[in-house]
């Protein structure tokens, strides 16, 4: 029960990054109970992505041949066979959206409970994961009371495995029930495209909730004219369809790098910080001085944005 | 047909705010109906509109919740079941694999063809309830579904699944399923005054354990929520201090110095 079972993830031919981070935090859970590290691929091209996968701590990897792409059905079968089979005490799958597509299922159909969107976890005889509520405002700590635990991780939380390592490579012969996949995935569709490319702008002045109301976008929209910036906003915006999709920063819209990202009324949730936080300088315009945005902030003004905004294009022109 | 959706009122913490013991403060929280779970409404509502099908909400949930239901009511849903006794109310954590057996004696009853939940609640945000329910009453899934184009003639809904990075995943999924919705897949409506008029004398039935078939077993739950804190402060901002206008030209003069405006 000291071993940890890892599941990577891939799509469209790569394997994505929270799988070299499922190595960190899988070979941290192994090593404070002395158990083993495993890692299964499944589908895909198993076996190259079991090459790059092969790194300093894992002991085994468990290739499965299972169609080119993720489909819940699939990984849920496999995933089970596999936990089955190995009794892993851990099993580490990623918080990503596909993770949340498998995961609760797993979970569910092992009767072994799962806590979601870790952002630590602790292994010596009990089990202590650490995760954010309220918007990221406060962090708990959830202690499981069970010797087989499912667990996924928040992205970008662990740091990426890099060393080389020499772990067995197996093939583990899946047993699909296909008569249990009851849904399929015929393609894939890129969305967003459009005029502007916000990826490309120096300057991004990104508007968030704060704005309240529709009928408020002119303000910031002077500011873009004042200061010949570009325009992105966090996603309830582009919900609301105030902005176009292509305007959205964050986990489910563009990634983003400008010289200067100027957020305001934008909390800093987790899935928009995934598309800015490589910006080089991060300023925060926001009445709450404990926003999760302040984390990253190099330079914050704690105010109202209806009161900086317009001062801020006067002291512009 | 028939689309059950499954509710949350959300608690919001308000700016400042105190922990007491394991959970904020009640005076210093706000309750609202989940964003999520506005969208899967509006998408049930709006699947109702066109053609004919019956729309019901279930909420596990305090009488106090009962205001997030009417709502619910007032912009389209037929009926809603709260589900709530003293033992639920003992309980500190119900964990979504807790939910999904709850709500599952609900689906028992109601026999839905399609089953709507939000992707995540905005509170504990543990993004698991949905697809925690369908593996248990063995529906099919779909979890961060941002369009949705119901083929009730051939079983099957077409949907997309929204991934990260701008990519849509599209998906056939074959009925009964579970689908947790994405926010931006409608626009939620506004409740009318007559919708709000009308929710008064809709069914908003109150289930007991008991009355579903269970009993206090079934809250039993290997999660404990065992502290609660505010993270320490990351932040090494500086801070401008002053009036707006003060701060405004710091930030003004650090544009400038950046290089990204002219002058
Ligand atoms: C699967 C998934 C994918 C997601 N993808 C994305 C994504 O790609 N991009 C994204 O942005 N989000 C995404 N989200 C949503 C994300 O979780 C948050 O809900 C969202 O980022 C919140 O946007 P916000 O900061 O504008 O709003 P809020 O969190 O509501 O924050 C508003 C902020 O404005 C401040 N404020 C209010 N009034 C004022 C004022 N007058 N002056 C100054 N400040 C003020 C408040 O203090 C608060 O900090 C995703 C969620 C999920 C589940
Ligand atoms: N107490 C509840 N009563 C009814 N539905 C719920 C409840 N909690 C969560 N849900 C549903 O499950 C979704 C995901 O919640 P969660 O897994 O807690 O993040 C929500 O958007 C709701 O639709």
């Amino acid at each position: 029960m000291s071993d940890v079972l890892a599941v990577a993830e891939h799509r469209q031919g790569e394997l994505r990054d929270v799988s070299f981070e499922l190595v960190t935090a899988g070979r941290q859970i192994a090593d404070q109970q002395g158990g083993e590290l495993h890692l299964a691929v499944i589908g895909g091209d198993a076996e190259t992505f079991a090459t790059e996968l092969n790194l300093d701590g894992v002991s085994v990897i468990h290739t499965v041949d299972a169609g080119e792409e993720f489909n819940h059905d699939v990984y849920t079968q496999v995933t089970e066979q596999l936990f089955e089979e190995l009794q892993p005490g851990t099993l580490l799958l990623p918080n990503s959206v596909n993770g949340l597509d498998y995961a609760p299922a797993v979970a569910s159909r092992l009767d072994v409970p799962l806590v979601t969107d870790a952002i630590g976890i602790e292994r010596d005889g009990e089990t202590e994961v650490t995760r954010e509520m309220y918007g990221s405002k406060v962090e708990t700590t959830i202690e499981i009371d069970s010797d087989a635990v499912a667990v996924s991780i928040r992205p970008a939380e662990w740091a990426a495995a890099e060393a080389a390592g020499d772990a067995d490579v197996q093939a583990f012969d899946a047993d699909i029930d296909e008569s249990a996949v009851g849904s399929t995935v015929t393609g894939f569709e890129e969305v967003a495209g459009g005029d502007v490319d916000i990826s490309e702008a120096e300057f991004l002045v990104s508007i968030g909730r704060g704005i309240e109301e529709e009928d408020n976008l002119p303000l910031i929209e002077d500011l873009v004219e004042a200061t010949d910036a570009t325009l992105s906003s966090s996603r309830p915006i582009v919900d609301n369809g105030w902005l176009p999709k292509n305007r959205q920063v964050g986990q489910s819209g563009k990634v983003v790098t400008p010289d200067v990202y100027l957020a305001i009324g934008i909390s800093g949730a987790v899935q928009h910080v995934a598309g800015m936080k490589g910006s080089d300088t991060i300023v925060a315009i926001n009445t709450d001085p404990n926003a999760p945005i302040m984390d990253l902030a190099d330079y914050a003004i704690v105010d109202d944005l209806f009161d900086v905004v317009p001062q801020l294009i006067d002291a512009l022109e | 047909m028939k689309i059950l959706v499954t509710v949350k009122e959300v608690a919001e913490a308000e700016d400042d705010f105190e922990i007491d013991g394991l959970d904020i403060d009640d005076r210093y929280l706000e309750y609202d109906l989940n964003e999520w779970d506005e969208y899967a409404i509006e998408e049930a509502v709006q699947i109702k509109e066109d053609g004919e099908c019956d729309v019901v909400s279930v909420t596990i949930g305090p009488e106090r919740a009962e205001e997030t239901i009417r709502m619910a009511l007032a912009k389209g849903v037929d009926r809603a079941i709260r589900v709530w006794d003293d033992d639920i109310a003992a309980t500190d954590t119900l964990d979504p694999a807790t939910k999904a057996d709850v709500l599952a004696a609900v689906v028992a009853e109601e026999d839905p063809d399609l089953v709507l939940t939000g992707v995540q609640a905005g509170d504990d945000s543990f993004g698991a309830t949905g697809v925690a329910l369908a593996e248990t009453i063995g529906f099919e899934w779909g979890a961060v579904v941002n369009a949705l184009d119901l083929d009730a003639d051939a079983g099957v809904g077409n949907v997309h699944r929204e991934l990260e990075g701008g990519i849509e995943e599209l998906t056939e999924i074959q009925l009964p399923a579970v689908l947790t919705i994405q926010t931006g897949i409608n626009e939620p409506r506004y409740a009318s005054l007559r919708g709000i008029r009308q929710a008064q004398s809709k069914p908003l039935d109150v289930s007991t354990l008991s009355d579903l078939g269970l009993d206090a077993e079934a809250l039993e739950s290997p999660l404990r929520r065992t502290a609660m804190y505010e993270p320490e402060s990351e932040s090494d901002a500086v801070v401008f201090e002053g009036s707006p206008e003060e701060t405004a030209v710091e930030l003004a003069d650090l544009l400038r110095d950046a290089g990204v405006v002219e002058g």
